[in-house]
């Protein structure tokens, strides 16, 4: 029987299986950054256990940082001394650090992708769930525990027991404004926020063979948001292209002879799944989510559903939505551009192009946060910062930022906020504060309008 | 960590599906850099209002409810994969969550963590939040050995599924890393042989 992508990456990673229980997995690429990394580095040191391959891993600064003024000392003193303890421990840990305000530095699974960590085959952990994203290029990427990312720092392994594998099949034409977010809230919006825990989800037909590597990792970004532990997608031309040339992708010979290697990953045809699903391209429209959990989204010209059930009403009350509401022309007053699922590069541009010649609605605050200093430095390239000046909006620097709301960029109490981040949770983007995820398009509309409106009759 | 073998407790009902990880601590909590003191602020958000009063209406702060056991609605630690959320409700006292489904990366935490995940079906996690509610005072026995969790004199009794090698950790107290580093050599093998 045929192989998955799944199946001949992780077969290839495995050092041994222990008799009736999980297997020893080995981690090519270790991803850390200020927040979950410090206990790890503390059990090390209490156990005196050293690190045992530094120079594969790699740090960034991106929860726990400013996103204004990063050129000056941090004001929140935890802040600071977080930062300062990744700084310390990766230096007496001999671990390459892109601290804020490096050239390279930003929101860990932006930047590793930009400078070529992120390859087809590998297998890549971080301590933060979104690390889901960089299965866009093939590899196996997951996040973790504290725990565990102290079991890599001292092993470059894991105890794993291998997940079952599901499969996600769109195919056609998607529709004018429909973005690679909406198919993601769509998927989630139809199996619900658990349907994938125990399993890893590749993403499969032509609506993602003909997507563009920043699409991929917002659809693979937002796995774990229906419980999947990664997302994965074959690595094509596509990938290949993405990656060539960038800092640490393989250079000349070893490049080809990667590629070559890449190419026989691809599921093959007789391979099973353990769950499939199929979904037409040309049902999916542009997806907002009404609830406190990604899973519970509807199309834009969609009215929230009548459901009775303790937990979604108690949700509702928290949104203050009722059943059967439609949001089209709900005043809003917060927007956010942002966060490892769209601050890349295409997602700006998308923006801009709609928002070009327009002025933002007066009741509307909106941040705009690239997710690395390369994305922020292409903005301000190809004459993007402009636009979004000229029409009411504000640049900020790269960081996580009000996606999860760590640092100062926090949504007030009671209001919504049109986000293009990955989750809706109560609380996420600041106490009280009520989240509607939407792609970077939507919200740039609703910037515009100052509510949210159908943009399937504005645009089509 | 801590051995776990048998465990009797009365249980708090959190009856609350898809509680994630943000709820169980909060993000602006995570600058700490140690892993102790979390408990102070699990759930910090639904048990006290913003002046920073205690909300009556959360669970945790009604006097009928004690005990080590949590007892959390389906689809529990989705979310953030915050080891976090495993450390403030261990601080705080648990020992042991049930429900009906655990979210995959909050289940390997917690076991991490000697927090016991007993997870349940659907009907027998709804017999349990009944009984709770309506007789607090009822005392639950989990036992690892047996993979049983119970309520003996009322006939309440269920076996929940764990993999082999976390029971073994969980009652011996070794983790993975012991057993990781115990496998150096393999390892280095394996990097040896490794051509992509």
């Amino acid at each position: 029987m045929g192989k998955t992508l799944f199946d001949k990456v992780w077969d290839s990673h495995v050092v041994s299986t222990i008799q009736d229980g999980p297997q020893i997995l080995y981690i090519d690429t270790h991803l850390i950054h200020e927040v979950t990394s410090p206990q790890a580095f503390n059990e090390l040191e209490d156990r005196g256990i050293p690190v045992l391959r530094p120079e594969q891993i790699v740090a960034t600064a991106d929860h726990n940082t400013p996103t204004q003024n990063q050129d000056q000392p941090i004001t929140d003193e935890l802040s600071r001394k977080q930062l300062e303890q990744l700084s310390e421990n990766c230096k007496k840990n001999n671990i390459i650090l892109y601290a804020l305000g490096h050239k390279y530095n930003g929101i860990v699974h932006v930047m590793a992708p930009e400078l070529g960590v992120t390859q087809p085959g590998k297998t890549m952990v971080c301590g933060d769930s979104h690390t889901s994203t960089h299965g866009a290029f093939g590899a196996i990427a997951f996040g973790i525990g504290t725990s565990q990312v102290a079991q890599v720092f001292a092993s470059q392994c894991l105890l794993l027991t291998k997940p079952k594998s599901l499969r996600v099949t769109v195919n056609g034409s998607l529709k004018n404004s429909v973005l690679p977010k909406d198919i993601i809230l769509y998927i989630i919006s139809k199996l619900g926020t658990n349907s994938g825990t125990g399993y890893f989800c590749e993403y499969a037909g032509n609506v993602f063979e003909d997507m563009s590597m920043e699409g991929r990792m917002t659809v693979c970004n937002m796995s774990i948001e229906m419980g999947a532990r990664g997302g994965m997608i074959a690595p094509d031309q596509t990938t290949f292209d993405y990656v060539e040339g960038r800092e640490f992708a393989p250079k000349g010979e070893v490049f080809e002879n990667k590629v070559a290697y890449w190419k026989t990953l691809p599921t093959d045809k007789d391979a099973q799944f353990d769950k499939e699903y199929y979904f037409e391209a040309e049902d999916i429209e542009p997806m907002l989510t009404y609830g406190t959990n990604p899973g519970m989204g509807i199309k834009i010209s969609e009215f929230i559903p009548e459901v009775s059930d303790a937990s979604f009403e108690k949700s509702l009350k928290y949104m203050n939505f009722k059943k059967g509401e439609s949001l089209i022309n709900k005043r809003i007053n917060f927007v956010f551009i942002g966060s490892c699922t769209n601050s890349r590069i295409e997602d700006f541009r998308v923006a801009a192009n709609y928002i070009k010649g327009k002025q933002k609605a007066h009741n509307v605050t909106a941040w705009l946060v690239p997710g690395s200093k390369r994305v922020e430095a292409q903005i301000i390239e190809e004459g993007l910062k402009s636009i979004f000046e000229d029409a009411g909006f504000e640049l900020r620097q790269p960081g996580c930022s009000a996606c999860l709301a760590m640092n100062d960029d926090k949504i007030p109490q009671g209001e919504y906020c049109v986000s293009t981040s990955n989750r809706n949770f109560e609380g996420r983007q600041g106490q009280g504060a009520r989240t509607i995820l939407a792609s970077p398009l939507v919200a740039a509309v609703t910037a515009v309008e100052g509510k949210i409106i159908d943009i399937t009759k504005q645009l089509n | 960590m801590e051995k776990f073998i048998t465990f009797q407790s009365r249980a708090i009902p959190l009856q609350i599906e898809n509680v994630d990880t943000d709820q169980i601590i909060p993000a602006r909590f995570l600058k700490a850099t140690d892993r102790k003191g979390f408990g102070d602020n699990v759930f910090r958000d639904w048990r006290y209002h913003k002046d920073g009063s205690a909300n009556s209406d959360f669970v945790f702060n009604n006097s009928k409810y004690t005990g080590s056991i949590l007892v959390a609605g389906d689809n529990f630690g989705c979310g953030s994969s915050r080891e976090h959320a495993a450390w403030a409700i261990t601080d705080f006292g648990f020992k042991v969550v049930v429900s009906s489904f655990f979210a995959d990366i909050f289940k390997g935490n917690a076991l991490n963590n000697g927090l016991l995940p007993v997870q349940v079906s659907d009907s027998f996690l709804k017999a349990l939040l009944t009984q709770i509610q309506s007789h607090p005072e009822t005392v639950l026995e989990v036992n690892l050995e047996n993979q049983t969790i119970s309520a003996n004199d009322l006939g309440l009794s269920a076996h929940f599924d764990i993999d082999p090698y976390k029971k073994s950790c969980m009652i011996n107290g070794y983790d993975d890393i012991d057993y990781l580093v115990n496998n150096i050599k393999l390892i280095e093998a394996f990097e040896a042989q490794k051509i992509n």
